[in-house]
């Protein structure tokens, strides 16, 4: 079972490695289908793994390393748990879907396009499964570079380069977080195991260097995030990639920097900063960033960075989900980031659609162009409500672990919050596509931003679209279908707490034990997430038809909305003095919790 | 943000995360007192356990091998970036620069030394387990030895020695090679990167094991890899670009 | 001053995004993140250096002669690699910038905001 972990690393890397290697010599079709056919490979076993990861964890020391007496890790292992499998599979499917979709997207790039994919796939898995701290930062970087890289493909234009750039420098900053703090880590355990990391720091109160550890990867982490002060990035780069790449942006690689800042806690951190309560602190975090992603969700008409703030959006519920610090509050971010990702690729599939045939982004102009589409209306009216998440459809089931997770732990207002920002971000996007499919709405909206440049279509032959919309027909319908999959609630639950268990961790890395499963306890829709999801979807078809009227609001609420949109200039100096202020901000309120 | 805003925030913001890293980087060991335990252990096994002289290197490519495969990937997937981003718009080039070096003196010497600067380099990969040196040394050097060979001589001469499907090929193969050898350890020996060769004698050149044919892999795609990154630059640079379209 | 290298490398990692948030030309910024990067090196040798060591190459040194930690030589090559790498690429969207917009100044490059 090891091996096929490492396969499923290896796999997407040596693939892309052949295509480029042999990337003047065969016809372009080669290319893709053997792309496809890597992808496919590495998704199946990612199945595998997480079909086989439900009770002890699949633990791989590479070179045959395992560790030495005294449980002195020397080598690198894979520790993959039920969570890590099922994000490197939610990946290496939305690759897949992402690779099919443009079969016939790009033809002058020739072979970089998969190439660069696949190696962005490799990278994901890698770090979803990793154990060892630097071997983290490596697959953070590879899954970097690719994804700088990718978001620059249309480089003739000048707003790419701009969406690229921000997107490097921040994120390679973030990446430097990371490494210093695993110079710090490593200087006090002398170790870069994770569960040997862990072990060290166990049952030791915090000091500064603790605290700072903590601050300075979780920050690198919580950029990959994008949650606020370290998102302005995400929306510059949505913007300007290719909508196959801003699937897997918004469908899987924020996400990892969720899953990643959780895993940094609960795997090395728990044990030592776990008696402080740290929950404020996340869930603070969380809190803002699901606020000003949905309020700035809502003040957009350029359709991809509109979907890019309600990711950013969504990766606050989540954070409040982790922020519980529970097992329901982390089984309902998995399940939830699970469905979000299959609807939110879906809809950026559409949206590379209508951009692709009408030449524009922006919503307003775009108002009744699609009218008689009807196979695109109805995969978007799809997507936004599985994003809604009425009863049993879409992120319902994850909506309500988590909901039933803030009110165990007497956090009521968690569950506000997180409706409040999924109504906004829902409506916005059903705002839109009622506005473009049906030619509902006013014409114009001074509250939205400004209008965005023409994009001009890229000049290729049109594709096959119906191959295009099947491809976000097939993803949506798995998001919708999540909602009611018998046996997903207890099965995240269980995986949450296997998440959870620092002990178990080091227990099975280090001493090659063997943890069973505890029995699956059972889960049961409580008429409240009934009612609560009913009235996300009023509240959804309420944003809605106020925004498809203009957004009403008086003269005193404007100015400030201006003011917030302002503040993402596209300027790399502010974001950076942002982030900076950020990471300060973090590390004080960690210091101050770690007292 | 004006620019007064932004200095603001950033320093308030240095301030908070210059307090953070002092009081971080006090609670370390003082210089030179390295703790381990890591570092120790593997500086007491390694000679014995995998006959490379030169531990570094056999950290580098067998104990974490798995973080240079991805190290060589991430250069990979830069110079693929670099190579989508910088392709050239037009098919009819413009015509060149003539940039070909006037000098004798600095012909002569220069070329001359391109033989000395390529055996170096080759040397500094071959021995890189056994001497201080290294795949990735090496490579820098051997692209360096291109370099020198443009700046001694000419583009033309460059752009002649360094055919782009040639390099391309050196490139992938440097990288899929490194992940293949270590597939075949997963085959022969169980689990990816575990060496499956023999470990050889200390202090020659038949040591280490695997270690030797990931060191040359590392070696030729970082060669490829530096000589594609300097020639996509100077293309971008030498062969200029049309006319730009009016804004 | 046992401590001293460290706070070098916090004084280099500030400075250098100092750098990058002042940057008033792309070519400069890709510098910054270079000089931050390298403030990581040197917090990673520093940790790694033993008293009285050498190099951890036992070409001409008996076997058991102190050496110094022979993990963070690896860690920093990756490091510098993972340096090339990023400093090519923004250096590459800065050609590109000065094509297309005749400027290398990050902040007249937006034309994304809100």
């Amino acid at each position: 079972m090891g091996a096929v972990a490492a396969l499923a690393v290896a796999i997407p890397l040596v693939a892309a490695a052949a295509i480029a290697a042999t990337g003047q010599l065969l016809p372009p079709r080669v290319h893709d289908a053997a792309a496809i056919a890597a992808a496919a490979t590495t998704a199946a076993l990612t199945f595998v793994l997480v079909a086989r990861t439900g009770g002890p964890r699949v633990v791989e020391w590479f070179g045959g390393w395992t560790p030495r007496h005294d449980n002195v890790a020397i080598g690198i292992d894979f520790a993959v748990d039920r969570f890590g499998a099922g994000i490197a599979a939610l990946a290496a499917v939305l690759v897949t879907a992402a690779l099919v979709y443009s079969w016939s997207f790009f033809e002058e790039g020739g072979h970089f396009f998969p190439v660069l994919v696949l190696l962005f796939l490799g990278g994901m898995v890698g770090f979803a499964l990793t154990g060892d701290l630097f071997n983290w930062f490596v697959f953070f970087e590879l899954m970097g570079v690719a994804a700088y890289a990718l978001t620059a493909y249309q480089v003739d234009e000048t707003g790419p380069i701009q969406g690229a750039f921000n997107f490097t420098v921040t994120n390679s900053i973030g990446g430097f977080m990371v490494l210093a703090g695993i110079g710090l880590l490593y200087g006090r355990t002398g170790a870069l195991n994770l569960a040997q990391i862990g072990r060290q720091l166990d049952e030791r109160p915090p000091d500064g260097l603790v605290v700072a550890a903590f601050t300075l990867v979780a920050v690198g982490f919580l950029v990959k995030a994008a949650a606020v002060p370290f998102h302005w990035w995400l929306a510059d780069a949505h913007a300007v990639a290719p909508a196959p790449v801003c699937v897997l942006f918004s469908g899987v690689m924020v996400e990892l920097g969720v899953f990643a800042f959780a895993r940094l806690y609960w795997t090395a951190f728990e044990g030592t900063l776990g008696e402080h309560d740290l929950r404020p602190v996340v869930l603070g975090l969380g809190a803002l960033t699901a606020l000003v992603g949905a309020v700035l969700c809502v003040l957009q008409r350029h359709l991809k960075r509109l979907l890019a703030y309600s990711t950013i959006s969504h990766v606050g519920i989540f954070l409040l989900g982790v922020g519980l610090l529970s097992g329901d509050g982390l089984a309902g971010a998995g399940v939830y980031a699970l469905a979000h990702g299959l609807a939110k690729g879906s809809l950026f599939l559409v949206a590379g659609i209508l951009i692709n045939r009408h030449g524009t982004p922006d919503e307003l102009l775009l108002r009744g162009r699609a009218v008689g589409s009807r196979g695109a209306a109805l995969v978007y009216a799809a997507g936004g409500l599985a994003l809604v998440g009425p009863p049993f459809l879409g992120v319902f089931l994850g909506k309500s672990l988590l909901e039933d997770g803030a009110l165990e732990e007497g956090q009521s207002w968690v569950v506000v919050t997180a409706i409040v920002a999924s109504v906004l971000t829902a409506g916005a996007v059903l705002r839109a596509g009622a506005r473009i499919f049906l030619g509902w709405g006013v014409g114009a909206d001074p509250l939205l931003s400004p209008e965005p440049e023409e994009v001009e279509p890229l000049e290729r032959e049109s594709p096959q679209r119906t191959v295009l919309v099947a491809v976000a027909g097939i993803l949506v319908v798995g998001s919708l279908a999540l909602g009611l999959a018998p046996g997903l609630a207890p099965r995240a639950k269980a995986g949450a707490e296997q998440f959870r268990d620092r002990h178990a961790y080091v227990d099975e890395v280090l001493e090659a034990k063997r943890v069973e499963a505890k029995p699956l306890g059972g889960h049961h829709t409580k008429p409240e997430s009934i009612v609560l999801g009913l009235v996300t979807l009023g509240g959804a078809l309420a944003v809605c038809a106020w925004g498809l009227r203009g957004h009403p609001l008086p003269r005193i609420a404007v100015a400030p909305l201006d003011r917030l949109r302002a503040l993402h200039s596209g300027a790399i100096g502010d974001y950076v003095a942002w982030m900076v202020f950020g990471t300060a901000a973090l590390g004080g309120l960690v210091t101050l919790a770690a007292r | 943000m004006t620019r007064p805003a932004r200095l603001g925030l950033f320093g308030v913001g240095a301030l908070g995360l210059a307090a953070l890293l002092v009081r971080a980087v006090g609670g370390l060991h003082g210089f030179g007192g390295y703790p381990g335990p890591y570092g120790f252990v593997l500086a007491q096994a390694a000679l014995g356990e995998r006959h490379a002289a030169n531990i570094v290197a056999s950290v580098v490519y067998d104990y974490r091998a798995l973080d240079t495969m991805g190290e060589e990937l991430i250069l990979f997937a830069a110079v693929t970036g670099v190579a989508l981003l910088l392709r050239q718009q037009s098919p009819e080039r413009a015509a060149r620069r003539e940039d070909a070096v006037r000098s004798d003196a600095v012909r002569f010497f220069g070329l001359g030394a391109v033989g000395a600067a390529a055996l170096l380099g080759l040397l500094t990969i071959a021995y890189g387990y056994v001497t201080p040196g290294g795949g990735f040394q090496g490579g820098v050097f051997v692209a360096a030895t291109f370099a020198l060979v443009w700046a001694a001589g000419s583009y033309r001469l460059f752009h002649h020695l360094t055919p782009e499907p040639l390099v391309d090929l050196a490139e992938g193969l440097g990288a899929g090679g490194f992940v293949v050898i270590g597939l075949v350890g997963l085959i022969a020996s169980g689990s990816l990167f575990e060496n499956f060769l023999p470990l050889g004698t200390i202090n020659t050149l038949l040591s280490g094991g695997q270690i030797a044919l990931l060191n040359w892999a590392a070696g030729l795609e970082v060669a490829a890899a530096t000589t594609l990154l300097f020639a996509k630059f100077l293309e971008d640079v030498m062969v200029p670009e049309e006319e730009e379209k009016p804004a | 001053m046992s401590h001293a290298p460290y706070v070098v490398a916090a004084w280099l990692f500030l400075a250098g995004i100092y750098g990058v948030v002042t940057s008033r030309n792309m070519i400069h910024l890709a510098v910054c993140m270079a000089v931050t990067q390298s403030s990581t090196y040197v917090l990673l040798l520093a940790i790694g250096y033993v008293d009285g060591g050498t190099a951890p190459i036992y070409r001409d040194i008996p076997v058991g002669t102190k050496v110094v930690d022979p993990v963070v030589p690896a860690l920093v090559l990756t490091d510098i690699v993972v340096s090339v790498t990023l400093t090519a690429l923004v250096l590459t969207l800065a050609s590109r910038a000065h094509a297309s917009k005749g400027t290398m100044d990050p902040d007249a490059l937006p034309e994304l905001k809100g």
